[in-house]
């Protein structure tokens, strides 16, 4: 069925007037916890609350099992093994101990790291703070798509790089890396590849063995799995990937992340990656036709409108759209019962605005004017109806207020303007 | 982030939202601020050349609510106000009147500038000496 025949489809569907406000559209932030997941994270709440270490009794036993399985399922999920699976946090930390912990570990091989400038800042300020400690930090620009350029990458590397990291897809714009042919050159060059994986996990497919991928991180709530749960992925074989600890105690977890177990929270995130590669390629062709239906119907009522990022690789949830000459904080004003993103200056507690977008080569102006929505598992098409009515109201609405619109309208060309800063 | 209800009520009901003719000697033009910045205001006055009295304003912002309410508020102050009354009229009333948190502060500095603007221009116009309003100075 061809995408024009899809939404033709999608608009005969009578329109439920019956939506639940407010409306969650920012599934990149976080998720909502899937309810079959909590179900399954109950029982390690109450019945189950042993120490998963605890090597002497049922109770730890039955804790171990619970965590045993979750890393097979996370293990599957990628494409690892089970033991290559390292539990954290959440994926901060799972950024902080592959960065860091490579660093560490392979300093003696030499002292260069490679990195892209549109990575989140748990990578970058990862980075900047080996930079400190003496490290070499090549931080990549952009293609004006979102995307990292291979050949980039490949141009950067010398004999005393040790680590690439270079997230799988972008947390704002959605774009995907060419994550396969970055790994193929790391292991060409005998250099490790570390992926910030946290928003490509469970939504599309990944794999650590076809991808060349030693090392990535993801997390549990971005993929409807429990808050403050995470693993890192981290290769055992061709080649084996060592790593120095950052957080010492225990030492569990392969001695690489002392701490007790989250039982509950891994069992959750082991039963999220379950559901995600279950239901993923379902998902998928759900959420991209929700989403190009939503950007069908924004463009054909609003004039300059602009979509951030490549759209040929990127995430089925995820929409970075500019309207151009409205600013992106006054829409969110308008439209406060949806829950979105604007990479507007004053959305952001810097007033500095969004960086990603700033690295594509685009004007502060179209940064201003950016919205991100991020469509997930329990969004309806009702509901992206609902976002589209608001959003090109509000849009027409601030329209009117702006001189910048009117001015366009009247041909004066904007760049030829002397603004005054301020 | 809390909007004062203020804001919030300038935001959904804009005053004085529209567009004077700038080419008419009557009218003076402000514009202010850069889109690059994220805030762009355009406020006009209409003079009455005998009175000096603001008889009409209007605004186009381009910004956040905060903007769109610090200059919203400032075409209706300055309305009825002789210049030399308008051009009196200081950021820090409007923070007051709109409770603007610290970060927003520039967005009434930039509707003070607007006003100051569309004043200048229009002195332009009239061959008003600048130095009339030279007292009135001191702004944030």
């Amino acid at each position: 069925m061809s995408l024009a025949t899809e939404i033709e489809l999608l608009e005969s569907t009578p329109v439920h007037t019956g939506v639940q406000l407010p409306i969650y559209m920012d599934n990149h932030a976080t998720t909502a916890l899937d309810p079959r997941v909590l179900e399954a994270m109950l029982p390690y709440m109450t019945k189950i609350y042993g120490n998963a270490a605890s090597r002497n009794h049922s109770f730890g036993w039955e804790a171990e099992q619970g965590v045993d399985k979750a890393r097979e399922q996370i293990a599957k999920l990628i494409g690892a093994t089970a033991k290559e699976i390292i539990f954290t946090s959440g994926a901060t930390e799972g950024n902080n101990l592959a960065i860091k912990g490579v660093a560490e570990m392979y300093r003696e091989k030499g002292n260069h790291i490679i990195t892209q400038v549109t990575e989140h800042k748990a990578v970058l300020d990862t980075c900047k703070r080996l930079e400190k400690n003496g490290f070499k930090v090549t931080y990549l620009p952009v293609q004006a798509d979102g995307l990292v350029s291979v050949a980039d990458i490949e141009a950067a590397i010398t004999p005393e790089t040790i680590l690439v990291t270079i997230m799988y897809a972008n947390n704002e714009i959605g774009v995907v890396n060419p994550i396969a042919e970055i790994g193929a050159l790391c292991h060409a060059k005998g250099v490790l590849f570390h992926t910030d994986g946290v928003q490509a996990v469970g939504k599309i497919p990944v794999n650590v063995q076809t991808d060349n991928i030693d090392l990535l991180s993801l997390s549990g709530h971005k993929i409807y799995g429990p808050k403050g749960v995470g693993a890192l992925y981290v290769r055992r074989r061709n080649p084996r990937v060592q790593l120095n600890a950052q957080i010492d105690g225990g030492g569990h977890e392969r001695g690489m992340r002392s701490g007790t177990l989250n039982v509950p929270g891994i069992v959750g995130l082991g039963e999220a990656c379950e559901l995600a590669g279950a239901e993923m390629v379902a998902e998928t062709a759900r959420l991209t036709q929700l989403r190009d239906y939503l950007r069908g119907r924004l463009e054909a009522k609003i004039d300059y409108t602009a979509v951030n990022g490549n759209m040929d690789h990127h995430l089925p949830g995820n929409l970075n759209m500019s309207f151009v000459y409205v600013e992106g904080e006054s829409l969110l004003m308008g439209i406060n019962d949806i829950a979105v993103s604007s990479g507007s200056a004053c959305t952001s507690a810097t007033l500095e605005p969004s960086y990603v977008l700033k690295a594509l080569g685009l004007g502060d102006d179209v940064a201003h004017s950016s919205i991100r929505f991020g469509l997930g598992r329990f969004n309806t098409k009702e509901e992206v109806d609902y976002v589209a009515d608001k959003l090109i109201d509000t849009v027409l609405k601030l329209r009117e207020l702006s001189p910048l619109y009117e001015m366009v309208k009247e041909g004066i060309d904007l760049t030829k303007i002397e603004w005054t800063a301020h | 982030m809390a909007y004062s209800d203020k804001v919030v009520d300038h935001y959904e009901n804009p005053r004085n939202v529209g567009t004077l003719d700038k080419s008419s000697s009557e009218v003076g033009t402000g514009l202010v601020g850069a889109p690059e910045c994220g805030d762009v205001m355009r406020l006009q006055i209409k003079v009455n050349p005998d009175t000096q009295i603001i008889e009409d304003a209007k605004f186009k912002t381009f910004g956040c609510g905060s903007a769109i309410a610090s200059s919203s508020l400032a075409t209706e102050w300055v309305k009825g106000k002789t210049v030399a009354e308008a051009l009196a009229i200081s950021n820090t009333e409007i923070v007051k009147e709109l409770a603007l948190p610290p970060v927003k502060i520039h967005c009434s500095v930039l509707a003070e500038d607007a006003i100051r603007a569309a004043i200048g221009d229009w002195k332009k116009k009239n061959n008003v000496a600048e130095t009339e309003s030279a007292l009135v100075g001191a702004s944030a």
